[in-house]
């Protein structure tokens, strides 16, 4: 069997990797699979190697922009899809829009669940609350139910203006 | 710098480590992924941006109580033999091994915990046990995790959670796996099943595999892939359950065989002890394949007095920077070959052939 990327050598490092329901296969001589850094049987991940022959992910376009560039780190999508990795935390915001649909496929969902730093956990909570009495007031507000929505009302403003609740 | 190999125990050491299931569990990990808010993350930062995060990072990671009594060093400041080492240690991944200026490593001296600095993220932290201990792991981590977030300010979004890198990572950064060992699954025929359920639970089997469709030395990593909408623990407890089951699937394939085709089993298991004990010319390759037995062997009782930790150190010892730490010269792949062969009979010969009834 032939080295699959010189075609010269023969191959001796045979390799397959298993994703979804799809199976790849690749066979490579020593020089090659050392040019690409296989030697690692456990953080082996093919995509990688195959990068640039058609693997990586790419932003939604977004119609009409011209290309976006992160204002923070000068980060390009044509940067994005060259690595597929981003240039800055900054840049999830920048490239918000694009990212959202490439989130979905990755995911099981869009909204993070889990662990958050102490310091953020309050600020996280009281927008989660927040969130939740805007929707009841919404609803209260609708079936005219004006005295559960004064009750609301107060309890939302108290949530996000602590120092002004406190002083009425 | 300090020498890594008087700091790293000894394979023999390094394979005396027990866990529960380790029979089948080879070892557990739980990797958290986390970056700095203010930096550039590593792919695209410039190398005086990586040495500042290096910089406020590693002392930070170093005072931790769990890294008291840590080896710390710079990525440059390692020979390439010696990080070829550490992957073949599972410490480092090959990315980082790649890594040179601005990149890092603390580790802790019973490697228990690993924290790679300037890997794909800013801070790539890894909790490691023997056995099946991924919920101890994800503990491990999250204690080490909470007290690093008191001196360093995270990436974090209200919506998205911890920022990383690659969106593949986005939300907890959390990667659990666990290492198996599966010659009853592969020998039964039953391995590929199990892999194609396992994916359709959204979790990823990976191993090196040989030609056809057996894995190398029949050891498989599973690990979780989705790491946004789902939160740390329903990760592990996912993992966990899954886990489970395969053990239990091993198990019974491996008595199902003794029981229904014995032969098979003892022919696997004397063939490869024969070559193990008797080769004077084998490649890594041939080397793991054998070896998966001969570890099948010690399991089934078929080597009395012989220690399963002698089958795994011959896994680490007789790949290929493990053997070219133990001589001077440069070694070709045949003269690698030949140290293999020999350096296995030699250990071999305290061992008597399989006691098959």
């Amino acid at each position: 069997m032939q080295c699959c990327v010189c075609k010269e050598k023969p191959a001796t490092v045979h390799l397959t990797q298993i994703v979804g329901e799809k199976m790849q296969k690749l066979d490579l001589c020593e020089a090659c699979a050392k040019a690409k850094g296989i030697n690692d049987p456990t953080s082996f991940a093919m995509a990688d190697l195959m990068l640039g022959l058609g693997a990586s992910q790419e932003l939604d376009p977004s119609p009409g922009t011209a290309e976006i560039k992160c204002s923070r780190c000068g980060f390009s999508q044509a940067d994005f899809k060259k690595s597929g990795r981003l240039g800055c935390p900054e840049c999830y915001r920048t490239f918000a829009e694009g990212l959202a649909g490439l989130l979905k496929t990755m995911h099981k969902g869009t909204r993070h669940v889990g662990k958050a730093p102490e310091s953020l956990r309050k600020s996280r909570e009281t927008g989660d609350r927040l969130k939740l009495l805007q929707k009841k007031l919404n609803k209260a507000i609708e079936v005219e139910d004006f005295e559960t929505a004064a009750v609301l009302r107060d309890e939302i403003k108290g949530l996000s203006n602590p120092a002004a609740a406190k002083a009425r | 710098m300090k020498d890594i190999h008087q700091f790293l125990c000894s394979p023999a050491e390094s394979t005396h480590r027990h866990g529960p299931h380790d029979r089948i569990v080879m070892s557990s990990r739980v990797r958290l992924a986390r970056n700095l808010r203010d930096f550039s993350f590593p792919g695209w930062a410039k190398k005086t941006e990586r040495v500042k995060i290096l910089e406020t990072i590693q002392p930070a990671v170093s005072a931790l109580p769990q890294m008291a009594d840590s080896f710390c060093e710079a990525m440059d400041n390692f020979t390439a033999l010696d990080k070829q080492i550490l992957v073949e240690r599972h410490l480092i991944s090959r990315e980082h091994a790649a890594k040179s200026s601005g990149s890092g490593l603390v580790l802790d001296r019973a490697e228990a915990f690993c924290v790679l600095i300037n890997e794909e993220d800013h801070l790539r932290m890894q909790a490691l046990r023997p056995g099946f201990q991924i919920r101890e792991a994800w503990a491990a981590i999250d204690e080490l995790d909470s007290a690093l977030e008191k001196k360093l300010a995270y990436a974090f979004d209200n919506e998205l959670g911890y920022l990383t890198a690659c969106p593949t990572n986005l939300g907890t950064g959390i990667r659990v796996s666990a290492m198996l060992h599966l010659p009853g699954l592969v020998l039964a025929e039953q391995i590929n099943p199990i892999i194609q359920s396992v994916n359709k639970l959204g979790l990823a089997v990976r191993g090196l595999y040989g030609e056809g469709t057996e894995a190398l030395g029949n050891v498989f990593q599973v690990s979780n892939q989705m790491t946004l909408g789902e939160s740390e623990i329903f990760i592990v407890e996912r993992l966990e359950k899954v886990l489970g089951q395969i053990i239990e699937h091993e198990e019974n394939a491996r008595q199902k065989l003794l029981e229904s085709k014995p032969r098979v089993i003892y022919n696997h298991i004397g063939r490869s002890y024969g070559i193990l004990a008797n080769a004077h010319l084998i490649s890594s390759k041939e080397t793991m394949n054998q070896l998966s037995f001969l570890r099948l062997g010690v399991d089934l009782d078929l080597f009395p007095g012989t220690n399963r930790a002698l089958v795994d150190e011959l896994f680490l010892i007789t790949q290929p920077a493990h053997l070219q730490k133990q001589v001077s010269d440069k070694l070709s792949a045949e003269e690698r070959d030949q140290l293999r062969a020999d350096m296995v009979r030699e250990r071999l010969k305290t061992v008597s052939r399989p006691a098959t009834k």
